[in-house]
């Protein structure tokens, strides 16, 4: 499906800031902003909720605390149980730490995977990019055009008026 | 809420524009490799080589290759190993510690103290690998049940905690610079001009694109790395010193040990960044990135876990005076005055005095000096660790079993060989990807320039095109907001 896209090129954050919260506020919805780097308090601005994402980490970690203390208890304690230096078989502070390394092992790769997974990357030969300036040193936001266009010429006012430094049109295939 | 003080230095010199910013750590990316470079990897490939020659005489005779002896039976493999795992520390710190804490000055740093990390922990892991003897059965150190009826991996085995803690810690540092990497490689990628460039690119940048929401999710991703890596790289070397610690060889069954690795590891960590970082601002030319503010804040960490080290040599020398147990105070006192004498003082002598040095302004902001000193550091942590493993091991409790200990050609080797191992991979990561993370700098480039861009809307509103944010130009008395969105 091909979408058409407005996009408002941007010199600076804090410009770029206040034109996202201008443009909402003017009742038009911005499909994405892209970036070079993370620009502190856009997410407020662009009414992004806070990511849950350390709720995941949480639970990664428990999991791999559960699974390590599961593994050492079952494999040294119950299924082949050895007398090593006189000591018990479930010898619980021995255990600590492969237990921890656990725990973070899997509250890393745990969070890698879903990072990947939820913001969908993975390597892919050709990647489709709104305006190829955004990665080194423009601020650039898109807003969504219907069939006609028609919105265009009003959005680039609306843009330029709150200090974008040019205003395209792209068009973009999507699956 | 970020504040540019007026009497801190700048944290990027030169009053770079984002756009310089990508230019100057892309150019070493698009350039084609210069006669510097080819020099420097020809040497590095040279001990690779050499490397491969040891690896071969080790795994094809076996271990009898090594000096090792009935009395002396860990000494520069472990003592390698450990100065290795060491070094690997210093990239975790700076990625992980000091992003908790905020130092932005890590910005420049950090990816090629990470990647130092990655190729440091690589050579580690060569020497026990190869101590087993027998390096295609490795995965035997994996709870796997044996072949032979239903036994598991001892867990209250150090050396088992160890494989636990050298893996996680590997897979942890690789997969945290990986993700940092990715935004970059997505700037290489829009930028890249030749088929190939761009086909490798766009795979090793995943589809970023840079949208607010991967952003945010990636910060988000970052903090809680940066949280659970710190925990993890203090126990990384905790646990390796519990290799010495938990046993009853005196000398190595000491409580102070895992602090006191730590400390050395970062210590040694700092002066390996410090080496390397001093090339490559000069190879690559990064000064404006890498400043002398860099180089004497390292040199600070480096003197006080200098310090630290230095501290815990005396406890350990006190507390076996102390502890009254003749043993403890025979190891210390042959380490001192035995027949390695000259190991215990080249390590006094490096890792006590030199740090202390760096108290002068002067030689903290010397780039000769700091690079001489951080040499000298790398040697005597090495002489550390030598002097914990062999100086206990050689003379134990049967004096008909006394031995010294003498590396064999192929000790060399390897060891001269992981310095090769470790400067191909370094090299290789220079050429190839982005040496400082160009994002984060992007970051901080705003509010550590002298005078911070202005924004007056009402002007803006009307001027088209927008004003370029006045990083040179404006006064610094110029009113910023920067709390404006906080």
């Amino acid at each position: 499906m091909t979408k058409r896209y407005a996009l408002g090129i941007f010199e600076d954050e804090d410009v770029l800031l206040h034109a996202v919260e201008n443009v909402r506020a003017a009742g038009v919805k911005v499909h994405d902003v892209f970036s070079p780097y993370p620009v502190h308090g856009i997410d407020d601005a662009l009414g992004i909720e806070r990511s849950r994402l350390p709720i995941a980490a949480f639970f990664f970690g428990m999991t791999g605390l559960a699974f390590a203390l599961w593994m050492q208890i079952y494999m040294l304690g119950f299924d082949w149980p050895m007398i090593i230096g006189g000591k018990p078989h479930i010898a619980l502070p021995a255990f600590i730490p492969v237990a921890f390394e656990l725990t973070v092992f899997f509250t890393c790769h745990g969070m890698a995977i879903t990072f990947f997974t939820i913001t969908g990357l993975y390597p892919r030969p050709k990647v489709p990019v709104m305006d190829v300036r955004s990665t080194d040193d423009k601020f650039v936001m898109a807003i969504e055009l219907d069939e006609t266009s028609s919105q265009f010429p009003r959005l680039t006012q609306l843009l330029r008026d709150n200090g974008a430094s040019e205003v395209n049109q792209k068009e973009m295939t999507t699956k | 809420m970020q504040h540019v003080s007026a009497v801190r230095e700048p944290l990027v010199t030169g009053g770079k524009t984002l756009h310089d910013v990508t230019q100057d750590i892309c150019y070493q990316v698009e350039a084609k490799p210069n006669i510097r470079w080819m020099a420097a990897l020809s040497v590095a490939l040279f001990f690779l080589g050499i490397f491969f020659y040891s690896v071969y005489r080790t795994v094809w005779f076996g271990i009898g290759e090594w000096g090792l002896n009935k009395t002396v039976n860990w000494a520069w493999d472990i003592t390698n190993f450990v100065w290795w795992v060491g070094i690997g520390h210093a990239g975790t710190l700076i990625s992980a510690v000091l992003l908790l804490f905020r130092q932005k000055w890590r910005s420049s740093i950090n990816r090629a103290a990470e990647a130092m990390t990655i190729f440091a922990v690589i050579c580690a892991a060569m020497f026990p690998v190869l101590h087993m003897g027998r390096p295609w059965l490795a995965y035997w150190v994996f709870p796997f049940q044996n072949t032979f009826g239903s036994l598991w991996a001892n867990f209250n085995s150090p050396l088992l905690w160890d494989v636990f803690a050298i893996s996680t810690y590997f897979t942890v540092s690789l997969v945290f610079w990986y993700i940092g990497l990715i935004p970059d490689f997505a700037t290489i990628r829009d930028r890249a001009k030749g088929t190939i460039a761009k086909f490798s690119y766009s795979m090793l940048s995943f589809g970023w694109t840079g949208s607010a929401k991967a952003w945010s999710r990636y910060e988000t991703v970052s903090l809680i790395l940066a949280g659970v890596s710190t925990p993890l790289v203090l126990s990384v070397h905790t646990i390796v010193s519990m290799d010495f610690a938990t046993s009853v060889v005196p000398g190595w069954h000491t409580t102070i040990f895992p602090p006191y690795f730590v400390a050395g590891a970062i210590f040694s960590g700092f002066a390996m960044v410090l080496t390397l970082m001093l090339i490559t601002r000069v190879v690559f030319r990064l000064e404006d990135y890498i400043t002398l503010e860099h180089i004497a804040l390292m040199n600070k960490i480096m003197m006080v876990t200098g310090s630290i080290v230095g501290v815990a040599y005396i406890t350990e020398f006190f507390i076996a005076w102390y502890s009254q147990v003749e043993f403890e105070q025979y190891a210390f006192i042959n380490r001192a005055t035995g027949p390695y004498w000259w190991a215990y003082a080249a390590m006094m002598t490096c890792n006590v005095i030199t740090p202390q040095l760096v108290w002068l302004r002067r030689v903290r902001y010397s780039i000769p000096l700091t690079f001489v000193l951080s040499i000298i550091v790398n040697i005597g942590m090495w002489f550390e660790r030598f002097v914990i493993i062999v100086t206990s091991l050689h003379r134990d409790y049967l004096p008909s079993s006394w031995a010294m200990f003498s590396p064999s050609i192929i000790d060399i080797g390897l060891y001269l060989g992981t310095l090769g191992l470790f400067f191909t991979l370094f090299l290789l990561f220079a050429k190839f990807f982005p040496v400082i993370n160009m994002a984060e700098v992007k970051t901080i480039l705003k509010y550590t320039v002298d005078n911070g861009p202005t924004y007056n809307p009402q002007k803006a509103a009307h001027a088209t095109p927008a004003p370029q944010p006045a990083i040179h130009g404006a006064p610094a008395s110029a009113p910023v907001n920067y709390n404006k969105h906080d």
